[in-house]
């Protein structure tokens, strides 16, 4: 699989479109916003991490979605694995 | 016609008995184009795919042991390079291994649980992430009416079909609001292969007096794949002609 370079900005950038094609609007979305606030839930968060799989080739396990709680939580543990 | 997304369907174990009969009646009934799975028996597979052809359906036979770890990403990426996104799996690949417990060896454990359980969970894994995000999916898992219900000499199986039931009801639940759905069939005494040397005895106790046919439990799955059953999801279909009634 070829995959993109994982910059902060690239991975923000499909982090942010992953979730509105879930269901957030773009306005709400920034680093500090929670997936609880979003409504984001445990399946939506799969659905990202299978997006972000595919684009940077980083994996991200059950644990590792379960302590995640913002925005900019996900965008730094993506980068972070991609290192 | 149904307004499902363009995908195929995926039956294990479908060279013969139960998953021929579900892979023929989806491809020529209901139109979707079917990945006929076999293990070994490769002319079974081609006969059932010639079959569905010769009515006017679409199917191709698509080779794969899957209680091996890693089939399932073979299995599954060779039919969404040919057909797309694999929106329909029926696990119904299955095996037995008889004997009681006492005399029951690793091996019988091991293979029984490999084939009836754990391929199943694999492939399900791999499959209801497309589904997921497609909105649209249908799994049917063919499990038994041996497993809820005890039947002496089959432990290991009892413990695969009982596990795949608490499966099914498990991931239904967890993806039901994408479109998902997941049920399971639970034949009884069935006329084939697998079913073969149980003994006529066994069919006093079915009420309806008579076996099941394949097309039975193909009639049920052909309906949990259905639009109609599109609010079906985590139950157990019984198909036994009320031996567990």
């Amino acid at each position: 699989m070829s995959t993109d370079t994982a910059t902060p900005e690239q991975v923000e950038k499909v982090v942010y479109d992953a979730l509105v094609e879930i269901g957030p609007e773009r306005d709400q979305l920034h680093r500090d916003a929670t997936f609880e606030e979003l409504d984001v839930d445990s399946l939506d968060l799969a659905e990202v991490s299978q997006v972000v799989e595919e684009h940077f080739g980083v994996q991200l396990k059950g644990d590792d979605v379960s302590q995640i709680r913002t925005v900019g939580d996900a965008v730094d543990l993506v980068v972070n694995r991609a290192k | 016609m149904s307004s499902r997304p363009e995908g195929c369907a995926l039956v294990t174990g479908a060279s013969r008995g139960i998953g021929a009969a579900i892979a023929t009646t989806l491809a020529v009934d209901d139109g979707w184009t079917v990945g006929v799975n076999f293990r070994s028996d490769e002319a079974g597979a081609q006969r059932v795919v010639e079959g569905i052809e010769e009515a006017g359906g679409r199917a191709a036979p698509v080779a794969g042991d899957v209680a091996q770890r890693g089939s399932d990403e073979k299995v599954l990426a060779e039919l969404e390079e040919r057909f797309g996104p694999v929106l329909v799996l029926v696990n119904n690949a299955g095996m037995r291994a008889d004997g009681l417990t006492v005399q029951l060896d690793d091996d019988a454990w091991d293979q029984v649980l490999a084939t009836n359980l754990s391929a199943a969970f694999r492939l399900t894994r791999r499959a209801v992430r497309t589904m997921v995000r497609a909105r649209f999916g249908r799994i049917v898992n063919v499990a038994s009416v041996v497993g809820p219900k005890a039947n002496a000499g089959q432990a290991n199986y009892a413990a695969s079909k009982a596990g795949l039931i608490g499966f099914t009801r498990t991931v239904a639940v967890e993806v039901a609001r994408r479109g998902v759905t997941v049920n399971a069939v639970a034949p009884g005494l069935i006329e084939t292969d697998l079913t073969e040397g149980l003994g006529p005895e066994l069919l006093d106790a079915v009420p309806a007096r008579r076996a099941g046919t394949p097309e039975d439990v193909a009639a049920c799955v052909r309906f949990l794949i259905s639009d109609h059953a599109s609010y079906v999801t985590g139950t157990t279909l019984t198909v036994d002609g009320g031996l567990s009634a």
